[in-house]
């Protein structure tokens, strides 16, 4: 899938040594890898306040959701409202295994990594199934339909009763709808979710996670399946007029895009002891949020979705010092910066000023892409 | 009787998404953005209204008409402030700056109020009326929303349709650039959008939490996104579509409730929305536009 790594002019690679994409995701990877040792190092040496210690994965949680989302936004060009749905799915899934196997896999670690492909492949079926109504629709109807299949998402982990016993899984809206034996066990308790999930979430699992998300993202943007995905959102129609198969396209990037989402639901859900879903995790706000960090972050850069995630998370609780209005000011910054960065007149500005400056025509200046 | 009682009120709250949807489907229609911020104003306009008839002791008359105004300069003060500098920006960043605002009216209404719920006192003095010896009860409430609602979306029809600023608000959501070109003012038309949505959104805000009486800062959310969903439902930027997807939405949510799950009644209500959508991808009223290459 990712493997074609064409070059498009391997002379001039010889001439200058590394391409400059290449050169431009080194420092990506540089970053979070001097983020991580920065931040290990000041845990280890106990110069890390707890409440900030507590940041470090949920952090990590939010950068791989925001790249999940950026393959979406950013690089395919199609709006997702329900993001938090498939985080949802995949945090269910991951705190039920862990919590079913946890007897019987007693190692800590293939247990985890076992949660983590169950929940990817409950995640990605997911991305399939809302992948299909993605092949009608566009643009908002299309957000609208993320938008609902996130809440549905919701509705539904919050009646549902499953337990266990010797005879095997019981599902039931109910929890005297169980039937459970004698030595049966609920796992999954309707509003109450999952409790007692191992807490195997560390900061260093969060990092080789945030990595190996941020390794597959740059190796398909720089892919021959990533130019293509590109090709779609830049001009769909003359696409798909070169033969570009946009509906494979499109369903590959949602399930990619699902699974990885659903990988950092389990590692938001082992971060917790009880898992429970509600708006501000799960419902259509997380999902709002995510997308702001990648809009903020710029679309389609990897860079700015991870710089964005982790400062705008951290922001409000760094704040916390101005209490009741720190969330006031959050959205004030929120308007002013797209103001900023999209109104009329801030862009006539720099593009004024980009061409007495830099020479360069107004056209270099308009940041962003072809609409 | 039961079922004629669920469909009644499903009615009642179905007119309420729909005076919410309407706001959303014009400011679309003409705006081409999401407006995500109209849940919010819904929630000023209640808290207007219950500042004015708890804290102010004016008669809930007074109450609403002072919430109307109050949310007609709003809406116009937002469309001005966040989103008029945006208007050639990508759809993308307007949809952000509307969380923004969004965020902005949540958080500005919990520092004044506090996140505690209030008990909201119904604007409606009417008695509630019982039919059919005693089996069936419609309150007061059900039938002033359902009778103000009618006559306000007539009221607009008409307005729409038959007045000069009215067809003035067709053309330009029609062609922004030719409207301009026969001397209609745009950004006037658009700010005359958002001061009818808002006003219709206070008046669905009174109405609301008359119904459903728990007023905090996050109230206005979910209906929100209900309304939006029925204004999608009838064909996002169809008038008609948003009385009409309003209207479904509230009985179907209404029937859900009372008959199957009242825990699955939104979910119920968002499935059904992803089937109509999977038939008809532009809603049951929306129009089909054609690609041109």
């Amino acid at each position: 899938m990712m493997a074609k790594n064409l070059n498009v002019s391997p002379l001039s690679n010889q001439k200058k040594g590394l391409r400059p994409v290449t050169k431009k995701n080194f420092i990506t990877y540089a970053m979070v890898i001097a983020f991580f040792i920065l931040f290990q190092t000041l845990m280890s040496t106990d110069n890390l306040k707890n409440a900030y210690q507590s940041l470090l994965v949920p952090i990590c949680t939010n950068v791989i959701m925001a790249l999940s989302l950026n393959l979406v936004v950013g690089v395919l060009g199609e709006l997702s409202l329900g993001h938090a749905g498939f985080m949802c799915i995949g945090a269910y899934a991951g705190s039920f295994f862990s919590v079913l196997t946890e007897e019987v896999i007693p190692i800590t670690w293939l247990r985890f990594t076992l949660a983590f492909a169950v929940a990817a492949i409950a995640a990605a079926i997911a991305g399939i199934l809302i992948g299909i109504p993605v092949l009608r629709l566009r643009g908002d109807y299309l957000a609208i339909v993320t938008l609902a299949f996130g809440e549905i998402i919701k509705s539904i982990v919050n009646v549902l009763y499953i337990g266990v016993d010797s005879e095997g899984l019981h599902i039931a809206m109910s929890s005297s709808n169980l039937n459970l034996l004698e030595d049966g066990k609920e796992i999954l308790r309707g509003p109450q979710g999952i409790s007692n999930t191992p807490r195997d979430s560390t900061f260093f699992i969060g990092f080789i996670l945030v990595m190996l998300t941020l390794l597959i993202v740059t190796n398909l943007m720089d892919s021959r399946t990533g130019r293509a995905i590109m090709s779609i959102r830049d001009n769909r129609i003359a696409a798909e007029s070169i033969g570009i198969n946009i509906t494979g396209y499109k369903l590959l990037v949602f399930t990619l895009s699902a699974a990885i989402a659903g990988c950092a639901g389990v590692l938001y859900s082992h971060n917790l002891s009880s898992l429970t879903a509600n708006t501000n995790n799960f419902g259509y706000n997380m999902s709002i949020t995510i997308l702001v960090y990648v809009v903020l972050g710029g679309l389609g850069n990897v860079r700015g979705s991870i710089i964005a995630a982790a400062v705008l998370y951290a922001l409000p609780e760094l704040l916390r010092g101005l209490r009741d209005y720190r969330m006031l000011i959050y959205s004030i910054l929120l308007i002013a910066m797209m103001i900023f960065s999209n109104g009329a007149f801030f862009v006539q500005l720099r593009e004024k000023i980009a061409f007495r400056f830099k020479r360069r025509t107004a056209q270099d200046a308009i940041p962003g892409r072809v609409e | 009787m039961k079922f004629l009682s669920q469909l009644i009120s499903g009615v009642s709250l179905g007119s309420i998404y729909s005076l919410i949807a309407l706001g959303y489907t014009m400011v679309y229609g003409i705006a081409k953005m999401l407006n995500f911020a109209h849940g919010d104003v819904i929630m000023v306009g209640a808290f207007v209204v219950y500042t004015a008839c708890v804290a102010g002791g004016l008669s809930p008359f007074f109450g609403v008409l002072i919430a109307v105004v109050c949310c007609t300069l709003l809406g116009v003060v937002i469309e001005r402030l966040a989103y008029k500098p945006l208007r050639s920006a990508a759809s993308l960043a307007v949809l952000i700056t509307a969380i923004g605002v969004s965020y902005f009216l949540q958080n500005m209404a919990l520092l004044i109020f506090g996140s505690d719920t209030k008990q909201f006192s119904s604007v409606v003095s009417l008695p509630s009326v019982t039919l059919a010896d005693g089996s069936l009860t419609i309150s007061g409430e059900t039938i002033v929303t359902i009778v103000l609602s009618l006559i306000i979306m007539v009221c607009l029809y008409l307005f729409i349709n038959r007045s000069k600023p009215g067809k003035a608000m067709l053309a330009v959501s029609e062609d922004k650039g030719a409207a301009q070109l026969m001397g209609i003012n745009v950004n006037a038309m658009i700010a005359l959008t958002f001061a009818i949505g808002s006003a219709l959104a206070a008046i669905a805000g009174a109405l609301l939490c008359s119904s459903y009486p728990a007023l905090s800062p996050y109230t206005g959310a979910m209906p929100g996104i209900k309304a939006f969903v029925a204004a999608v439902f009838g064909g996002i930027g169809s008038i008609p579509g948003a009385m009409v997807g309003g209207v479904l939405l509230g009985v179907i949510e209404n029937l859900s409730k009372g008959y199957i799950s009242s825990q699955l009644s939104d979910a119920i209500v968002f499935a059904v929305l992803i089937l109509v959508l999977l038939i008809k991808p532009t809603g049951i009223m929306g129009k089909k536009i054609n690609e041109k290459v």
